[in-house]
This record gives C-alpha cells, structure tokens and sequence, in this order.
C-alpha cells in the first residue's frame, strides 16, 4: 500500500528529479562534526524517514534545510537547483516547512489567532478560519479554530503546529521528532495525515526520530544516521528492526532496556516475530526481569501513603486531584502518562517543593509534612528529578559538593565540614559510579549530561534512601546509559527500596515495573498490575478514557 | 540536536574547562595596570585640556593616600568600614540576593547607635562596646524590614533596600531637628544645626599610633571579619547551604535549606555588617567621618563604595580587603587634588574615572566568561 501511494505522488512530478538533494554536506562544532559527508535524496510524494540515536546528526542536518544552521562544506539543492540557505525565510521561501518537536504555541491565544500569528498587514480572522477548515478537511486534522490552546492536549496542539505549517503550502515537511508528547493512539493519526499530506500533492515529508517501528511504519524510505555519518538507506519495505537496530547503534543489539531506548515495541505487529523472539530469550537470562521476580509486596506495611492529595497552580488549575498511591518496600511502580498530567507536580510534592492544599503523605506511617524545605528528604525520599538543572544539581558548584547536596551535614561536625571526608567519599562514588570527571573538584558544568545524571544518582542512592522517585531517569540518555539506569533501579528495588518510575516512555514503564498507576489531569484514571498491561491499553488510558470503557484489562 | 555523542561532547569540553577557570592572576594584573593607566591618561589629558598640569595632580593623590605623614593611616581608616560593609554584600549575594541599600543600613544603624549611646552613657569600653553592638542591630533591622517584604509579601529586595535608602535619609534627618532624639542641645552645638553631641573621648575607639599614623581598631575588626567571613562560607554548612540557596534555590528547597530563612538571614547579616560599619565609623572614624558625631550625610557613599567593592572584589571576601584598600586610597588622595588648583569638578571626574578603571577587568572577565560560556553551550546543542 506504501509503494501504491508513493506512486501516485511520483506520476505527479518528475520523478528524476529529487524535491532536495544534499550532497556532501559537512558541520562541526569545535572538534565535533556533527555532520559528515552527508548525502541525502527527498523525492516528491514520499515520506522519508531519518533515523538515528540522540546525537546523531540528525537534527543539525535539518536545521541545516531551514537556514538555522550554516553547512562547512556540501551542497544543496532544491528541485534540481543549487541554493544557499542562510536563514529561514530564504527556507520559507523556498518552500521548506518545519514542524518543531517543542510546540511555540500561545496558550492564552485561540487555535486561529495562533495561525494567524506572524503574519504580516491585518488580521482577517473569516479567512484564517476558513483556511483552517480548509486544511482540516483536506488532511483530516480536524480542529475548532476558536478553542483557546492551553485548553488542548498535546496531540491537537501538534496538529496546530501543523495546520501554522502547511497553511504556506510548503512543498517539503519536516517533523522532528513528532511523537515525542503523543499517546500510541495520536501518533497513529498524526501518521493517517501524513499520508494525506504526502498523497494529495506530491510533497516531501522528512520524518526524524528515534523510535525503530514508527520509522518503519509510516514511512517510505529510511536513511540512517551514525555519529553524523549516514551508514544505511534503504527502502522501508525491505528494512528490519533488527538490521535497522544494528545499523543505528552500531552493534548487535540484545537488552531489553535497549529495545525499549530505540522504540522497538511500539506499535508491535505480526512482523515483529523475530525481534520478540529474542527479545524473550533475552528475558529469561535477565535475573531482574519484573515479570518473574514479582516481590509478595501487598502483605508488607506501605512504606508510602500518599492520601488524596490536592494542589493547584497560581493560575487555580489543580495539578494533582484527590491523588492517592501507597508503595511497599522492594516494588517498581510505573506512572504512566502524556506529559503534563500532573507527574511533575507529584515530582515537585515528593522534592518537598510542592505544598498539598489537602491529603497527605506518610512515610512509613509518620506524617511527612508537605512544601517544607528537606522534608521529604529527611524522610527518607531520594529524587532523580525530572531536570536535574532544576533541582538536581547546583551547576556552579563542583562534583564532591552536588554529591553531599542532601546530606552534607553528615559529612562535617559540629558545623564545619570536613574537606578530607567529603572528598574521600567523593572519589568512592566517582569510582561506584564511574562518573567521567576530572575529580571532585571539578565544576559540575565542566561534566556532561549523562555523568551528571550518574552524580544525581549516587548521591540519591548513597542515602539509603527507604524511596526512590526517578522522574524520567533517562530523557536524553544515550542508550548505554539507560541500560546502566534501568540496571540501577531494578538494584535498587531488589535490596527493599521502593521504586516510583515517573516516565512518558511506555516501554521503559512496562519494562521495569511491579505494577502501573496511570495519570491524567492529577488523578489516578487506572491502576493495574504488570501482567494486565500492554500498551494500547495503557495508551487508551493515558489518553483519557475511563478504566471501565477500555473492557477486562484495567480493573 | 540535544546531546552531542558523549565520549565527543567530553573532548570538546575539556579544553574551555582549563581556559575559563584559569582567569590567571597575570591576566588580572594586566588588565588592572591597562585600565588604570588609561583611566590616568585620561585624567592627565582631561586637566591639560582645562589649562592645568596633571603632574601635581598625579603627586597630589600620591601624597594624599600615602605619601604625606599620617596618610596611609588615614587610608587605612577609610578602607575599614568599606571592607565591612563588602564582607556583609558578599554574604547577600552568596545567597542570590541583591542588598543595594548598604548605604541606609549604615546610616540607619549609626543614627541608632548614636542615640541609644548618649542614652545608656555607660562606662566608657563598654558603652563603646555597646554602640557597637547596637549600631549592629540597627543596620540588621533596616535590612530586616526588606528581608520581610521580600518573603512575606514577595517584593523583590532589590528596590525595598534601595527605596529603604532614602527612607532611612529622611528618618535620620527627622531625628537630628529634635533634641529629644538626636540633636545635641542647644549650646553643645556650635553654630551648625542637624549634628549630634560628640562622643566624650573615653567613648572613642583607641586609635594607636604606628610610625607615625593613627590606625584605628576599626581595621583590625574588619581584616579579623574578613577571615571569618571567608572561613564561614567555604567550610561550614552554613555557607555550603547558603552557596546552594544562592545557585539553585529549588536544588536547595530540596536538600533542607529553608528559603526563608537562609535568605532573611543573609539580608540581615548584610545590613547587620553595614551598621557595624557605621558604629565603626562613629566610634573610630575621627576627622573623615563626622568627627565622633552624627551629622547629616553621615554615611558619605561609604554604603555605596562599598558595594562597589565586593563588586570588584568578585563576591571574594579576601580579595575585598586590598580592594578596599584601593578604594579608600583613591578617596583620600582625591581629597588632595583639590589643593592643586584643578577645579573640583574635575577631580569629582578624576575619581569617577579611577572607579571606573577599577570596575572594567571585573567586566570584562565577567562578559569573557559569558562568551566562553555560550560558545560551550552552542557546541553543545
């Protein structure tokens, strides 16, 4: 059926000639090149797939397409001709369009005058309008123009996003990355109006991302990005999840964690055979595995109670509604939901950052007061944040002092802190957690991301803490390092800590936990062990529906 | 792009890692010796060019900070309550806070000083002690009126201290028209109005003289203050939590530091030090400093200069005590100038330069740091 409709949109423009052709296209920054010699080929009515781990060029290469990024060497060509791009509107001009995977949305402005915003001369808001149906109807992306933004969830704000783009009737389409906010469900309609956008007038349509089996699904062909150099190209329909893995991270790909990192159990279909296959051999060497170590939890006192707990934001908007969760020593439980669904509030609660309007949290049956500074911590409740910029780390202080952050009153008497054991300690959990450093003195901003979230680790586990809160531990990891994280809190939970895994990553969720709780709009919309879970049905109810309406599987 | 692949981003850190903390003290010295000498050059074009000679000009701030019998002392003086009131911005800014209004906190906490020790009239050490003390307090409680807007009612203390300036200027002036409050009574006055009695002599710090200059105690304090300040910061808990409150206030939250309180805290030590300074300045401040008297514009920019010191001195408490050395020679040689038949305008010029001079390295290191900063953040992304 693919091959069908790219036909379609070949017959309808001369098929020689590609809608972009990159040739030898060079970047660096400083010692790093970013892009290496790339070559690269966009035909009329095709999407094409870019696929590649973070950092792997991908997205320097198309900013290199929009005019944000200047190319060192190469060149390129649109519809046949030579062009320099030096900005984006020289790229608007020539009829590139991009769709950002961080929306720049209004949100106190309405869907249309969001549309509208940029242009220049006067508002015609019945001509907006009517060009929204328009595109609506054309694609099926079917919005109301007069909704305010910050009313809309994250899939129809895309679909804004794309309605601001395509209404210049650009030729070529870029998405970055543009399942990154959405349930399973929205990204299989996001990729229904691709194929619209792709069928109706022979455009180009760049899809960039990460994830293995959205690439190959809704896609014609696939390029594939190594360290800025492309080391594949072939066409989706002769590609297989488990040459594409091999081709992108550039070994033999076995661990679960992995598979997951890569997006390979999403969308799951029969093809798949091959990858679950080993995928299950992998399994049952892994002593770790959720599923065959479940812990007799249930019978143990909860080590947490968090009891209806309220909040709102200054604007009034409750981000945490009559939530309620206990947890017992030694399990993992997973909370699943889209981003913005109250678990950044439930981050902030358990980081003593947040203050309960009413409900309550106990540790170990002692009431832990709410919004008081170390509270939690004190309790005995260590946080792998959301950001660790936020309140992770302190970027301006050096490695040995982020490291005793919390606790740095153990390490000192009487009110002076001991330099000699501070730095021994320091250099313990350098070592324990092979943080990549020049020693503990070293300024923490001199260490890079995935050695810093390795920092927050270590000291968060140094503190034996009764619960951990890891509050998507691998955002912008590379997949080594989300092996080493997963290793790490499935360790953690094996000695009786408490695990609560807040993450927008379906696959890391059911990967590593006990039993899953799902969010949506600050409450507890299901709750469901992990034997019960897959994710269309965790994807149903991240997106809303009730547990009732989506059948046996989440009671 | 958000990561650069890690073992890469790694090599490419390293190399600004080095440069940017090696702000290297030849560097510093170059860019001291530039800037001055430019800001001299000026000076020395700007006094040509109104018809006088910058030669006695040059040997006129000589003399007057150091050269002269009794000079160097008399600078030292000055550098005392600067350097105090520098130790007391670097502990507000370490804490992320912008106390502007050292000035009023001085003022404040004298003016209390002074009328709490004509009021007590204890024996002389410990009433000396005691104004001290309460010039302490006073300063504190100034900062303390800021330190409760900003975290009861959210007001940012970069204008209530700065408001609270003028504020405290009109109260101090209030007090000194009634004699009930600060005036000395009529008699005790000579021919001026708006000045306090003067300290009787057994009331005064002792100023001992060392070859031949008076150095007041009020030196010995401040240098003392600025070792602890400094010791205080870097290796108590106290100052590891209020440098984390300072960085990354969320981080803090976290970790146990109550906002609140470290930030009140901060503030009203910052103040406390202001007040101390002016006590110091009361008590042991002689000829340059009101003469043992309150007196309108008792505070003579010492407030702002030193603010302007922990400035230049990069929030650094050690590096404070030559910088205000630096300060106060520039104040008392300037006072000499004026001797030299250049027009007092120009020497107001002069002296605005020298500061400026003093200001430009810490500037240009600061825009430096940015830039690298950036730039390593751009290869980042």
């Amino acid at each position: 059926m693919n091959s069908e409709l790219g036909d379609v949109g070949t017959n309808e423009t001369n098929s020689s000639v590609p809608a972009v052709a990159l040739t030898g296209i060079t970047k660096r920054f400083g010692t790093v090149v970013a892009c290496d010699n790339v070559d690269l080929a966009l035909r009329r009515g095709r999407i094409h797939g870019l696929l590649g781990e973070n950092g792997a060029g991908k997205s320097t290469l198309m900013k290199m397409l929009i005019g944000l990024v200047l190319p060192d060497a190469g060149v390129i060509a649109i519809d046949g001709t030579n062009q320099s791009i030096h900005d984006p509107l020289t790229a608007s001009a020539l009829g590139i369009g991009m769709v950002h995977q961080h929306f720049s949305l209004v949100d106190a402005l309405t869907v249309w005058e969001n549309v509208a915003l940029g242009d220049a001369g006067r508002l015609d808001p019945k001509a907006t309008r009517d060009r929204i149906s328009e595109i609506a109807e054309q694609y099926g992306l079917r919005i109301n123009p007069d909704r305010r933004v910050g009313d809309l969830t994250a899939g129809l704000r895309q679909r804004v996003e794309i309605i601001k783009c395509l209404r210049r009737d650009p030729s070529i389409v870029i998405f970055d990355e543009p399942t990154s906010v959405l349930t399973p469900e929205e990204s299989e309609q996001l990729f229904e109006s691709l194929r619209h956008v792709v069928a109706a007038e022979g455009r180009a349509v760049v899809l960039v991302s990460h994830k293995l089996d959205e690439v190959r699904h809704a896609t014609d062909d696939i390029t594939i990005m190594r360290r800025g150099r492309v080391v594949d190209q072939r066409r989706s329909v002769d590609a297989d999840a488990t040459t594409l893995a091999r081709a992108m991270v550039g070994r033999e790909v076995t661990l679960r964690s992995e598979r997951a990192a890569l997006g390979m159990q999403r969308l799951a279909g029969g093809d798949d055979a091959a990858v679950r296959a080993d995928s299950q051999s992998a399994d049952t060497g892994s002593a770790a595995d959720p599923r065959s170590e479940t812990p007799d939890a249930p019978t143990a006192e909860p080590v947490l109670r968090i009891e209806s707990a309220t909040a709102h934001d200054a604007s009034g908007v409750a981000t945490l509604d009559e939530f309620s969760l206990e947890m017992h020593p030694g399990e993992i439980v997973g909370v699943a939901g889209v981003e913005g669904n109250g678990q950044r509030a439930l981050g902030d609660l358990l980081s003593s950052l947040l203050k309960l309007s009413s409900g309550a949290v106990t540790v170990d049956g002692k009431p832990v007061p709410t919004g008081r500074s170390g509270a939690m911590a004190r309790a005995g409740i260590g946080v792998i944040p959301e950001d660790r910029h936020d309140s992770g780390l302190v970027l301006e202080m050096t490695v040995a002092e982020n490291l005793v952050l919390v606790e740095v009153s153990r390490a000192s008497k009487r009110g002076l802190i001991d330099k000699k054991r501070v730095n021994v300690f320091a250099q313990e959990m350098i070592e324990q957690f092979n943080i990549a450093c020049t020693g503990p003195s070293a300024p923490m901003w001199s260490v890079s991301g995935g050695n810093q979230q390795r920092v927050v680790l270590a000291r968060e586990l140094s503190q034996q803490p009764k619960i951990l809160v890891a509050a998507q531990p691998t955002r912008g990891l590379d997949v080594g390092a989300v092996e080493y994280m997963s290793h790490r809190l499935q360790a953690a939970a094996a000695s009786g800590v408490a695990v609560l895994l807040i993450s927008s990553e379906l696959e890391e969720i059911l990967e590593l936990s006990h039993r899953i709780i799902v969010m949506h709009s600050g409450r507890v919309v299901a709750e469901l062990p992990r034997a019960d879970a897959d994710i269309e049905t965790l994807g149903l109810l991240m997106g809303g529906a009730t547990a009732s309406s989506t059948g046996g599987a989440a009671k | 792009m958000t990561a650069v692949e890690t073992s890469h981003a790694d090599d490419a850190e390293a190399p600004p890692t080095r440069a940017r903390t090696g702000a290297r003290l030849s560097e510093w010295v170059a860019l001291y010796s530039m800037s001055v000498l430019a800001a001299l050059l000026l000076s020395a074009i700007l006094v040509e060019a109104t018809g006088g000679d910058w030669r006695p000009v040059v040997s006129a701030l000589l003399d007057g900070s150091v050269r002269r019998p009794g000079r160097w002392g008399e600078t030292l003086a000055t550098a005392a309550p600067l350097l105090i009131v520098a130790l007391g911005t670097v502990i507000s800014s370490k804490a992320g806070l912008v106390n502007i209004g050292q000035e009023g906190q001085l003022y404040v906490g004298a003016a209390i000083a002074t009328y709490f020790g004509f009021l007590i009239g204890g024996p002389g050490p410990v009433n000396v002690v005691l104004i001290l003390v309460i010039g302490t307090a006073g300063g504190a409680f100034w900062a303390g009126l800021a330190a409760g807007l900003r975290y009861w009612r959210g007001v940012p203390e970069v204008l209530s201290t700065l408001l609270l300036v003028t504020i405290g200027g009109q109260a101090v002036a209030y007090g000194l028209r009634w004699e009930w409050l600060l005036l000395a009574p009529e008699g005790r006055r000579g021919n001026r109005n708006q000045v306090s009695e003067q300290l009787p002599q057994d009331n005064r710090l002792p100023r001992p003289d060392l070859l031949g200059n008076e150095i007041p105690l009020t030196v010995f304090i401040a240098v003392i203050l600025a070792v602890i300040v400094a010791f205080a910061l870097s290796r108590t808990v106290w100052g590891f939590r209020l440098r984390t409150l300072g960085h990354n206030a969320r981080a803090a939250a976290r970790s146990g530091v109550s906002e609140a309180r470290y930030g009140a805290t901060a503030l009203m030590l910052s103040g406390a030090f202001a007040g101390l300074a002016g006590a110091a300045m009361l008590t042991g401040g002689g000829f340059a400093f009101g003469n043992y008297q309150m007196v309108s514009g008792f505070a003579a920019n010492i407030g702002w200069t030193g603010l302007l010191v922990a400035l230049v001195a990069y929030e650094k408490p050690l590096a404070a005590i030559p910088v205000a050395v630096v300060f106060a020679g520039l104040r008392t040689g300037s006072s000499f100038v004026g001797s030299t038949g250049v027009e007092a305008r120009i020497t107001d010029v002069i002296s605005g330069l020298l500061v400026l001079a003093l200001l430009i390295p810490a500037a240009v290191m600061f825009l430096r740091d940015r830039r690298r900063a950036r730039a390593a953040a751009t290869e980042r992304v």
